[in-house]
């Protein structure tokens, strides 16, 4: 018997009975599966990612670098890249600003509905982009809900900028309250206490304590709203209007092209456009690094 | 010889945590890795249980080459510093885990299992509990649940990873007294590894020392503590204070007396020799080294003195409660001398 | 360390923020929603219902489901073998392929929608190659599945990911000593541990692949009826001006979205800890 637990008297310890060692394997790896969990990952990642990727990034240059130039320095791409960055940058600036707001009366207050409209800031990430899209487009078009109350004062929402802008907003809202939400929760109420002690007003703790030690979450939030807005197509081309010009985003512009079997153009400007948008993330992410090496993160 | 360890060195980058070990472990023995954080020790007895693979050296058990063996194949039972019990399962379930996922082929049947599990639960003294979860039980129960599973599967050798490392002082006590109780039941040879002097002299048969990757000693608590071969040990096994003196056979020699001094090496010449608390008598008149009362603490069954001599150097000394050091008082000016020394 | 615990508003700057915070999310994030609703029920119960049991409402449906049944496994499969990899092994370069894990969540749909067109269009790399026997990835099911999968690839990875880097490999390597085997240990010791976290991770991917529309909009080709999943759906008929039509489908789409909304706050609520702690989306 194998499972003998405790020791009868006169018998041996309850070691070993019925042990017969194992052909002897040797395992540099404790814990199995590592050429398999890897194999499958590079293998999944290689045809879904990293090979289409590489199509892209490979197909531009089939005119040449003249070619690449001419493709995205068309006045009517560069104006739709002005718009495309300029409405994702204006709306992550307002996201913020709002974000943190209910981020904060989240975190800090107790009311009625609270974990109703906690619920409600996933409904971008849930609600389908055309549905939102077609949704935003109706509310703001001239007979919509909201758009019916500015066309008297002669401010068209729906088919412009601003509409873009409106659509961005909704969509960028949860990556802000998400990123700043855990952090706020998490902060040190004594860190607060001290600050109150010391003769700090609740503004003043707000605004000197807690907002500074907030900034890397923010700047997440920010970096992940403006990548989402950048790339942003379902909810934006409905309430867009597509003027080019004046209110054609890039994603919609590369669709054109690759509707026109112009596909070099059409990889060129989604290079251009990408290239853009990892630019500006270098650039949040570098500030975000300064921020941290000032003991701030 | 149940264990035998051979020249295991271990390098993690550049640097070595274990360098040229060998030690040996007769079957049934209660062994302890003593030694501070960094030593090696849990490096050790990882390689001891197949998680990590040495860069040299041979590890047999019962003549067979260990070495060879993966974790799951050398039927050891770990007990994690962690517990590493399963959080999704009660703990029969914890307990049964070893037995149910064996090849069917060895697997005892579901009574047995069953049997083996209320045997295991009334030997760890928590029958009433095999329905609880691992998150409903205090930490010294978890500890006595991760050794109830490690010996469900009647192990080869059982290893400890700072069996005592996350509980307070009170239930350390007791569950180390239990433990060697269950030791003693089960016969099982076991290693435990331990920061804690204080554990390793009372728990175990002998105790391995190791400082930076080597075996500094391995001896009988007793021994090692009446016979250590090396400052470290001295030093590691309790407070320690340090003299200047001139050695010659067998004697310390200092400004005006003499104290016995005990050398492994035989040591002669100018020396800094070591002396315990206890090991010092106190007089008002000397000879012996002039030093003032710095603080008076009370430790137990004795009395703690503080002394400092006019150059700095401070001495730790111990006495009986009724004594000459028992009429002290803080400032006061006494005479310390060291009754034996040790020189390495 | 102390965390302060959420009060009552008391002081005017703090009803101030309240109010600025409920009114704002009703009226930018609630209130198109509600839109849906009343634009798909302007001319009454009747049109609304007959408009999705159109034939080409329905075929939406369907192809909408199958596409997220294939890519959603297969992405659930890929999350558990990285999630394995990536918080069980250290191996060189494993940085990089953790970037590049996260990569559809930085680049547009739009993105992942046309590097399947440069690769299997008619001008693609294999475009002709494909036309010469007779294949068809773009315009056809093919095309809208590894544009789902595409998009939706890193929700699960991204779930499990830090839960399992947070859980450690204690009671992995426990099993391992006790004597389990290497699917022993998956099944009865991971799997029990990340189960709530796979589920969410695959929630959100089952919502993301039915919802998704820019990708899926580039290699469709719109064929009414064959390659329209419901997001395009929607988009055809509004664009042609039936808007209770393509309300009444984005209800639907919407359900899904509450759904979605009500099993991840019930997830969240009831399995807090077995959930990651941060998460992106």
């Amino acid at each position: 018997m194998t499972t003998d637990a405790t020791r009868d008297a006169g018998a041996p310890p309850f070691v070993t009975e019925g042990y017969k060692p194992p052909k002897a394997t040797h395992k540099a790896r404790v814990l199995p599966g590592f050429r398999l969990s890897l194999g499958i990952t590079i293998t999944y990642l290689s045809l879904i990612v990293l090979i289409p990727l590489a199509a892209l990034l490979a197909r531009p240059w089939e005119h040449g670098l003249d070619g690449v130039w001419q493709a995205i320095s068309d006045p009517r791409v560069v104006a739709s890249l002005r718009l495309t960055f300029g409405t994702a940058f204006a709306a992550a600036v307002v996201n913020l600003f709002a974000g943190l707001v209910v981020a904060w009366v989240l975190t800090r207050y107790e009311f009625p509905g609270k974990s109703l409209l906690d619920a409600l800031v996933d409904l971008p990430f849930a609600l389908p982009t055309a549905v939102a899209g077609v949704s935003l487009c109706s509310m703001y078009a001239a007979n919509g809900w909201i758009g019916s109350l500015f066309a008297p004062l002669g401010i068209k929402i729906a088919y412009t900028p601003l509409g873009i802008f409106v659509a961005l907003i909704f969509v960028g809202l949860p990556f802000i309250v998400r990123s700043v939400q855990p952090v706020l929760a998490e902060f040190d109420a004594e860190v607060e206490e001290a600050a109150q002690t010391l003769g700090a007003s609740p503004m003043q703790t707000a605004i000197r304590v807690i907002l500074p030690s907030l900034l890397p979450a923010l700047l997440t939030g920010f970096s992940l709203a403006f990548a989402r807005a950048v790339g942003e197509y379902g909810s934006v081309i409905f309430i867009a209007g597509n003027m080019p010009f004046v209110s054609e985003i890039t994603p919609l512009l590369i669709v054109i092209k690759l509707e026109e079997f112009d596909y070099a153009g059409a990889a060129a400007v989604a290079v251009a456009m990408l290239a853009l948008s990892f630019l500006s993330l270098l650039v949040i992410n570098g500030i975000q690094l300064l921020l941290s090496k000032r003991g701030r993160a | 010889m149940s264990l035998v360890v051979k020249n295991i060195t271990k390098c993690f980058s550049d640097f070595a945590a274990l360098n040229d070990v060998s030690f040996q472990a007769e079957p049934g023995e209660f062994l302890a890795l003593l030694g501070p954080s960094g030593s090696g020790k849990t490096t050790l007895l990882r390689l001891l249980a197949g998680l990590d693979q040495p860069d040299t050296g041979s590890v047999e058990f019962d003549g067979a080459d260990y070495l060879k063996l993966s974790a799951r194949d050398r039927r050891i039972g770990m007990v994690f510093q962690s517990y590493a019990l399963f959080r999704h399962m009660t703990v029969a379930q914890n307990i049964a885990f070893g037995l149910n996922v064996r090849p069917a082929k060895e697997r005892p049947s579901k009574a047995e299992i069953a049997a083996t599990v209320q045997r295991l639960l009334k030997l760890i003294q928590l029958e009433d509990l095999g329905k609880r979860y691992p998150s409903q039980l205090s930490g010294g129960q978890r500890q006595r649940v991760a050794l109830a599973r490690a010996l469900a599967i009647s192990p080869r050798m059982l290893l400890l990873d700072e069996p005592f490392g996350a509980l307070d002082a009170l239930v350390r006590k007791d569950l180390r007294r239990w433990l060697r109780k269950i030791h003693d039941e089960t016969g099982v040879t076991t290693i435990f590894v331990t920061h804690d002097q204080e554990e390793a002299l009372d728990l175990a048969d002998r105790v391995v020392v190791l400082k930076d990757g080597q075996i500094e000693q391995i001896g009988k608590p007793l021994e090692l503590y009446r016979h250590p071969q090396s400052a470290f040990v001295f030093e590691f096994l309790g407070t320690s204070n340090e003299v200047p003196a001139t050695v010659s056979d067998g004697v310390a020699s200092f400004d005006g007396f003499t104290a016995p001094a005990v050398s492994p090496k035989a040591l002669s010449g100018a020396q800094t020799v070591r002396f315990r608390p206890f090991d010092a008598q106190l007089s008002p008149t000397g000879p012996g080294f002039e030093a003032k009362v710095l603080s008076l603490l009370p430790a137990g069954s004795s009395l703690r003195l503080e002394l400092q001599t006019p150059d700095g150097k401070v001495f730790e000394t111990q006495h009986a409660h009724e004594s000459e050091a028992s009429d002290l008082k803080l400032g006061d000016t006494v005479f310390v001398r060291p009754s034996k020394v040790y020189v390495f | 360390m102390k965390v302060r615990a959420p009060e009552a508003p008391k002081s005017f700057p703090a009803f101030v923020l309240l109010a600025f915070a409920v009114l704002w999310m009703a009226l930018v994030i609630l209130l198109p929603l509600v839109n849906v609703l009343a634009e798909a029920f302007k001319q009454g119960v009747a049109p609304y219902l007959s408009s999705i049991v159109q034939p080409d409402a329905l075929s939406a449906i369907r192809l909408t489901l199958l596409v997220a049944a294939i890519a959603v496994p297969l992405n659930a499969v890929f999350g558990i073998a990285a999630a394995w990899c990536f918080t069980r092994f250290d191996f060189p370069l494993k940085g990089l392929l953790l970037s590049i894990l996260d990569l559809p969540f930085t680049i547009s749909p739009v993105i992942s929608g046309i590097v399947w067109v440069l690769l299997f269009g008619a001008h693609g790399w294999f475009g002709a190659f494909l036309q010469a026997n007779d294949i068809k990835i773009i315009y056809a099911l093919p095309g809208l599945v590894i544009a789902t999968i595409l998009v939706t690839l890193p929700f699960v990875a991204r779930e499990l990911i830090p839960l399992m880097q947070d859980q450690g490999t204690d009671e992995e390597i426990a099993a391992v000593t006790l004597g389990a085997s290497g699917w022993d240990v998956f099944f009865r010791v991971t799997l029990p541990n990340i189960k709530w976290a796979l589920t969410y991770g695959v929630l959100l991917c089952t919502a993301r692949a039915m919802g998704e529309f820019g990708a899926v909009s580039v290699v469709s080709g719109h064929i009414r009826g064959l390659t329209n999943t419901l997001p395009l759906h929607i988009e055809v008929l509004y664009n042609e001006y039936d808007s209770v039509g393509a309300f009444a489908a984005a209800t639907l789409l919407a359900g899904l979205a509450l759904v979605t909304l009500v099993l991840k706050s019930l997830l969240e609520w009831r399995f807090a800890d077995e959930l990651a702690a941060h998460r992106r989306h």
